[in-house]
């Protein structure tokens, strides 16, 4: 963070659509090189807030530069060095996967010689090198996704914005995509990411903030909001039909730091997943199952709102 | 000031080129469908020429009797720089604007929303001029054409082109669902019918003639018929206005609009 | 056919909606082109004296083009329904896979979209007639009958292009077929104008298609000038048609829907 100056700075960013206030002051600072999320439930505001990093939805007031300029009045010239990658794919369906790539650089106005090559290393980058003659509409959901990406890379740019990048996908091809998003940081690409799904912020983000109804709820490195939020472990206690209802949550009082109440189990924060277990034996509570696992974003989530992270 | 003006048109030019470049590709794919919207009026021409022309003989025009042939073929060219430029400005468009999401992704890169209102406009008038170039050149070999100052027809025909391009972008950024495009077409069929395209105006009641005279598509072919007939006059400059206003007001208006619904 | 009822109530369903644009456009369609045709060039042919009637059967322009129309409009409006409806319910919305899950079988679905073609066919042709009249283009009471005399010659379309449809998984070539099919039978057919003032090569292609037969069908009805044995030749011809199109699409259906 130090240092060098950040690629999007944002104070007290705010959009609202009519009365309703999708993002409510935000302030975020993204550093070059780094892989930065929001980590947020959908209707969390983070869409709203790429977008206007993207230069493609004006904020209602605050405080915005994108690599130092200001988007009202440089919009073209930020967007000529991002890539977006939006939630929803918007291929062009009218042309083959090639074609795009091709008529993407030329909206960057770069000469047909440059893009050619370029498109060739992409599109084997992205496993799609055999389809490149091929139309878009029938591919998988995966193979869109990537060629998605790669058409947001085209311009080479200095900033990569990913919206929701693997929502949809099976986990293999969430995989693969991990996989080549990591090596394109190992390459200095700095990513601006959203999910709504912890795993994939704790695998591919350097930084993030948990957004929740259009603010900021934490920020810090995966590692940190864990050991911050929560405690090192979870113990998840699963009972036969009827019988949570009807426990008394006072018996597990003092075995870890926390107990929270979800609708289908029961959540026991501590340090020591297996000693809890054995604690919670010894006072006589007899859960239909037991499960002892490290703590994860969902948890910080979780102990940050009192909600779950996916519905 | 006016230089940096110049140089941002100049940019803002190149950048709308973009888009055209982009309908040219797709074109590559679908040439067949493109190359079959010149038949269309052909056909028309054909069918009203051959089939009813014989039947029909001699119409008056400004006083003097013409062809009935001569008499329906500028009507057709005007229909169908019309239909041309609001099918491409109005379906396709809204195709991209709203269903396939085109333009999400184009706005996302330098261009912004006046080089997709500007590059879609110059991409319906290029190609309603090549369709009205080669019906000029079968008017020529079918014979209908009675002046010189058929030359003024080819520009003539892009305005036309044009009026409808600005209009139809800015009635498409106004349609909310695929049956709004239903009202739309349930308006220019009567112009089509009515603007003293089959029929000289005079067959019409009093009251009609002077709905008739207010729409656009009436100026497009009384301007194309005084060009390809030769009964030139000065009305033609109040076709001109007419056309030229209507283009200029439905781009701004379109321009405005776009805005909103991709840049929320 | 009960079954297949259950597809033709859904396509009303959804049509409930929207049924105000169509309703206008029954009726306006036929106003606008019988005014613009009908009375404008009607005018010119008819003051151009005997010759231009003669070659009309004797008759106003406004009343031979008026079931001409119907027959083409018929055409149109069963082709229209044919191609991208129909692969929308293949591809887009997915409707006849929806209904393909339940009971109903393909032929079902099929004859079901069939079946709400026929009834749109039907209102509309029931519409034109009802404006011819009110135009004073019809001569007799055998008019009626040009109801299902259009609703045939619109399914000797709709019948043959479904089934086709079910064939494609795209849609490339429907605007050929509507460019250099529908739209020059549209203008060629003896609609607007009498086969005779075509070169006799042409004639004969034209009296070779089904909509010249829906064309001659509903003018001998609208003119009360029918003779038993063309009459039944032309039914026979579109009859011909639509089974063929029948056969044809519960196997298409069938093979596109169940695999």
């Amino acid at each position: 963070m130090d240092g060098a100056a950040p690629l999007v700075h944002a104070r007290g960013l705010t959009k609202r659509f009519g009365k309703a206030t999708a993002v409510d002051g935000i302030d975020v600072d993204v550093a070059p090189g780094e892989a930065f999320g929001f980590l947020g439930p959908n209707g969390a505001g983070k869409s709203s807030t790429m977008r206007m990093i993207g230069c493609t939805s004006p904020p209602t007031s605050g405080t915005l530069r994108i690599l130092g300029l200001d988007p009202a009045a440089d919009g073209p010239r930020i967007r000529a060095r991002l890539g977006v990658v939006p939630q929803q794919d918007t291929l062009d369906t009218e042309l083959t996967v090639f074609e795009n790539l091709l008529v993407y650089g030329r909206y960057f106005d770069l000469p047909r010689g440059v893009i050619r090559p370029r498109a060739a290393e992409l599109l084997a980058f992205f496993q799609l090198a055999e389809r490149a003659g091929e139309r878009v509409e029938p591919l998988s959901g995966g193979m869109k996704r990537r060629l998605t990406i790669a058409r947001a890379l085209i311009n080479e740019p200095q900033l990569l914005l990913l919206d929701e990048p693997t929502t949809g996908l099976d986990p293999q091809a969430r995989h693969a995509l991990w996989e080549r998003l990591y090596r394109l940081k190992q390459q200095g690409t700095t990513l601006v990411l959203t999910t709504h799904y912890m795993d994939e912020a704790e695998q591919l983000c350097d930084r993030l903030v948990v957004m929740d109804g259009g603010r900021i709820a934490a920020e810090g490195s995966p590692g940190e909001l864990i050991r911050r939020h929560v405690s090192r472990e979870v113990l998840e206690l699963r009972f036969a039909d009827g019988v949570q209802d009807h426990l008394d949550l006072g018996v597990l009082a003092g075995i870890g730091d926390r107990v929270e109440a979800l609708p289908d189990r029961l959540l026991l924060y501590a340090d020591d997943g297996d000693a809890a277990a054995a604690a919670v034996h010894d006072r006589g509570v007899r859960p239909a199952s037991l499960l002892a696992r490290r703590s994860t974003l969902e948890d910080v989530f979780l102990s940050l709102t009192g909600r779950t992270l996916v519905d | 000031m006016i230089a940096s003006l110049v140089a941002s048109s100049a940019l803002g030019g190149r950048r709308a080129a973009r888009l055209f470049e982009r309908n040219l590709l797709v074109t590559r794919h679908i040439w067949l469908v493109v190359a079959a919207g010149f038949f269309e009026p052909l056909f028309y021409l054909l069918s009203l020429g051959i089939g009813i022309g014989d039947l029909v003989g001699q119409v008056e025009v400004d006083g003097r009797l013409v062809d009935y042939r001569a008499f329906v073929a500028p009507a057709m060219l005007a229909a169908s720089a019309m239909n041309g430029a609001v099918f491409d400005t109005t379906f396709n468009f809204y195709y991209k604007l709203r269903f396939a999401r085109t333009y999400d992704a184009v706005v996302s890169t330098p261009l912004g929303v006046d080089d997709v209102a500007l590059g879609e406009t110059l991409w319906a008038l290029a190609r309603g001029g090549v369709y009205a170039a080669a019906f000029l050149l079968v008017m020529v070999v079918m014979g209908l054409i009675g002046s010189a100052w058929a030359v003024l027809a080819l520009p003539a025909a892009l305005l036309i082109g044009f009026a409808f391009a600005g209009a139809g972008l800015a009635c498409t950024s106004f349609l909310r669902s695929w049956q709004d495009l239903d009202v739309l077409q349930l308006a220019i069929l009567p112009m089509f019918l009515f603007s003293g395209t089959f029929a000289p105006l005079a067959a019409y009641p009093a009251g009609l003639r002077w709905v008739v005279q207010a729409t656009p598509l009436y100026h497009g072919v009384e301007l194309l018929r005084s060009l390809c007939t030769g009964a030139v006059g000065v009305s033609l400059a109040g076709h001109v206005l007419y056309l030229t206003t209507m283009g200029v007001v439905g781009l701004a208006v379109a321009g405005r609009r776009i805005g909103r619904v991709l840049l929320a | 056919m009960h079954a297949a009822l259950r597809q033709t109530e859904h396509e009303l369903l959804k049509h409930r909606q929207v049924w105000r644009t169509s309703l206008a456009s029954w009726f306006l369609t036929p106003l606008l082109f019988l005014g613009s045709l009908g009375l404008g060039i009607g005018q010119a042919i008819d003051r151009s004296g005997a010759a231009g009637t003669a070659a009309l059967g004797g008759v106003r322009y406004l009343a031979f083009l008026a079931p001409g129309l119907l027959a083409a409009t018929a055409m149109q409006v069963g082709a229209g329904e044919s191609l991208w409806s129909v692969q929308g319910g293949f591809k887009w919305h997915r409707f006849f896979h929806a209904s393909a899950a339940t009971p109903l079988r393909p032929t079902d679905v099929f004859l079901g979209w069939m079946t709400w073609i026929t009834i749109r066919l039907v209102l509309s042709a029931t519409a034109f007639v009802a404006v011819a009249a009110l135009l004073g283009a019809v001569r007799s009471p055998l008019a009626l009958l040009a109801v299902p005399a259009a609703a045939l010659t619109g399914l000797a379309f709709a019948a043959p292009l479904t089934a086709f449809t079910a064939t494609c998984q795209q849609e490339s070539t429907f605007p050929l077929i509507m460019r250099f099919g529908v739209m020059p039978l549209f203008l060629f057919s003896g609609a607007f104008f009498p086969l005779s003032q075509l070169p006799a090569t042409l004639q004969a292609v034209a009296q070779a298609t089904p909509l010249w037969h829906g064309v001659d069908l509903c003018r001998a009805l609208m003119l009360g000038t029918v003779d038993l044995g063309s009459a039944l030749i032309h039914v026979a011809v579109l009859a011909l048609f639509i089974v063929g199109g029948l056969a044809w699409g519960t196997s298409t259906f069938t093979r596109r829907l169940a695999p």
